[in-house]
């Protein structure tokens, strides 16, 4: 009977190392050994983002490791002080200082794993050129950039606080530039994205979520040290 | 004598009945007012008052509805929902158009002690008075002294939204007359010095009794002492008795136990979730010493009573298997697999469940709420890197978390009654 619990501890949690394990099967009275680790702490995010924060191939939450942190940061604050809205993700914010939230960001900042395969796959080519097309180059005539001025060459984001667009669920993408449209998320002022969100067209955001879910990503793809300045629009969440 | 002469008779002494009831009604609402004395202009704040305010304001909590989320601090704005529905709070800030710049501290006063603005009209109970009555004279300069110091925001106060008859100030009269009083503290003199500090906080400042005290269809909570549990309107948890130690009575535990769970929202036996963890993050994590002991031992001396022991029904072996093999899957890992708990270097990080009296609580309330939601304990200086709890609501049907909540109510030495897919369904 001793051997189940110590079994399925060690197939379902790799970071309960196997003494642990053991000793708290052996001494059902005494409470198990329980790492004093970040990862440890961050289980109640994979419920959503996945083990590890790198998100499933089939949801709808997006991936944050391996996220600039100066970004997840913004986030949480976001979701804290209410520019962001998502019951879930307030509720777990809400009682947390500045420091732990730091510490959150930069551990899932840190975090470097693989990426699943891409989740759009058999999208219409003429989706993917105009996604592509806006990514690459912006519509000049709308006086929408490109995606790569801020997001990076590779589109993984920019030190310390622009994200990487590579690797999200085309869902969470077309939501993010809704909820922009509509107000449901803001960011510092002056709020860049809210100005593209308002500038795409619903065909334009569609195809932009088409190509960049469709992108397969190779592994560690850092976010770039730096970028090229000014950037086309001003940002409140971006230092300058 | 004839029909026709009778209702103009009645007529009158209706009439004159409605003239004494609502003469009544006006005394009660103006009994114990002083005479307002003094203007904003004539108060001069100490800076010992100042510091005091600041401390008193958090030992009250009043950021806690006077601060929108993401809005300038006490400028108000946040909605407070309540049965009857939604009560903005105002904006506390010293803006002389929007705040309580031109506010004397004599209004102040007569605001936490009679519930009444400083134009005279009648504030709604959600704003704690028939707790914050008891606040001393002393502690109400001190606290108008520490919000004149703020910065004024000018953010004009949002008009209530509440359903007729809520809304008129007659109705509002009428649910004063009947269930407000305004009082001191009475110091109990076979009490310690401490234990009536203690007291004192807990009926007035700390406004315990606003969540912790049962309500009635009116919204009223009985006696400020009491605090024998009671649901939070509209937010599905059950804040419990803190005068039953089957509950969250404190009586039979140890002075480190209940300073560490006020001063650090952790405690061996668990933490401080929902609504309690946002009252030990504002609140009561900043109180002194010598005002968590005297909490301390007036919560330890309430008068004990017993919480209502529901019967356990047998409960059908498939559905406890069933229970314990999602119980092994989802929960094991981190609160062990008899419910013992997890520990950590510095202690336990992981509630254990066996015994655990959130578990075990006649409502499933507040268990269903922390399967579904899941949470983090508050941060504090006491436990500034908590370990928190994954929500079970997006992977788990109600069935299944009904079959698992009954099983940990039911498992080792646990024996609580069982809960059904409508309690989760009702719960989320």
């Amino acid at each position: 009977m001793k051997s189940a619990p110590v079994k399925s501890l060690l197939c379902r949690n790799a970071v309960l190392i196997g003494l642990t394990a053991t000793l708290s099967a052996a001494m059902a009275d005494s409470p198990q050994s329980i790492p004093d680790t970040m990862a440890q702490r961050m289980l109640p995010c994979s419920a959503c983002h996945g083990k590890e924060g790198h998100a499933t191939q089939e949801g709808f939450f997006p991936r944050i490791a391996g996220k600039p942190a100066g970004y997840l940061y913004n986030q949480l604050d976001n979701f804290r002080t209410g520019r962001r809205a998502y019951p879930t993700m307030t509720y777990f914010v809400e009682q947390m200082s500045d420091e732990y939230l730091r510490e959150i960001a930069n551990y899932f900042a840190a975090l470097d794993l693989p990426y699943a395969p891409p989740q759009t796959v058999g999208a219409p080519a003429d989706e993917i050129a105009r996604g592509e097309a806006l990514v690459r180059q912006g519509d000049a005539a709308h006086g929408i950039p490109a995606c790569t001025h801020c997001h990076g060459e590779a589109m993984t984001g920019v030190l310390p606080a622009i994200p990487g667009l590579l690797g999200l669920p085309r869902g969470y993408l077309v939501e993010q530039f809704g909820a922009w449209r509509t107000g449901q998320r803001k960011a510092l002022a002056p709020d860049c994205m809210a100005r593209v969100a308002t500038m795409l067209t619903p065909a334009d955001i569609t195809a932009v979520a088409t190509w960049l879910s469709s992108q397969p990503v190779a592994v560690g793809p850092a976010a770039a040290e730096s970028i090229a300045r000014p950037l086309p629009l001003a940002c409140g969440s971006v230092p300058p | 004598m004839s029909r026709r002469l009778t209702w103009p008779r009645v007529l009158l002494a209706v009439a004159v009945l409605v003239a004494l009831a609502a003469a009544l009604v006006t005394w009660l609402n103006l009994r114990d007012e002083d005479a307002l004395t003094g203007d904003a202009v004539a108060f001069v704040a100490t800076p010992e008052q100042v510091a005091r305010g600041a401390y008193l304001a958090r030992a009250g909590n009043c950021a806690a509805c006077h601060t929108d989320r993401g809005g300038a601090e006490f400028a108000g704005g946040k909605g407070i929902a309540t049965p009857f529905g939604t009560v903005y709070a105002s904006n506390l800030t010293p803006d002389a158009k929007t705040g309580i710049g031109n506010w004397s501290a004599a209004q102040f006063w007569r605001a936490l002690h009679n519930g009444r603005s400083a134009d005279g009209h009648l504030l709604y109970p959600a704003f704690p008075y028939p707790n914050f009555t008891e606040i001393t004279r002393t502690d109400a300069d001190a606290l108008f002294a520490f919000l004149r110091s703020q910065v004024p925001v000018a953010q004009a106060n949002r008009a209530h939204a509440l359903r007729f008859p809520y809304n008129l100030q007659a109705s509002l009269a009428v649910w004063r007359a009947l269930f407000f009083s305004p009082g001191v503290y009475e110091p109990v003199v076979e009490r310690s010095q401490q234990w009536n500090r203690g007291a004192y906080l807990v009926r007035a400042l700390g406004h315990c009794a606003a969540c912790h005290s049962p309500r009635n269809a009116f919204g009223a909570t009985r006696d400020s002492l009491e605090l024998s549990g009671g649901l939070i309107p509209l937010q599905n948890w059950y804040a419990p008795s803190l005068a039953s130690n089957a509950e969250a009575g404190v009586a039979d535990w140890s002075n480190a136990d209940v300073a560490a769970l006020l001063r650090t929202g952790f405690t061996r036996r668990g933490a401080a979730l929902g609504p309690m963890a946002e009252v030990v993050f504002r609140s009561t994590q900043y109180l002194a010493d010598g005002d968590v002991a005297a909490m301390t031992e007036c919560l330890k001396s309430l008068p004990q009573v017993p919480a209502h022991a529901a019967p356990t029904p047998a409960i059908g072996s498939e559905a406890l298997a069933h229970g314990a093999a999602l119980y092994k899957d989802r929960c094991a890992s981190c609160h062990g697999a008899h419910g013992e708990g997890g520990s950590g270097p510095q202690g336990i990080v992981y509630a254990p469940l066996d015994g655990n009296r959130k578990v075990l609580l006649e409502s499933p309330a507040n268990l269903i709420h922390i399967v579904v939601n899941g949470g983090f304990p508050p941060t504090t200086a006491g436990n500034p890197r908590p370990y928190g709890m994954p929500p079970f609501g997006p992977s788990l049907k109600d069935e299944e978390i009904a079959l698992l909540a009954t099983y940990v109510r039911a498992a080792w030495g646990n024996a609580a009654p069982p809960v059904s897919a409508l309690d989760v369904l009702e719960a989320r």
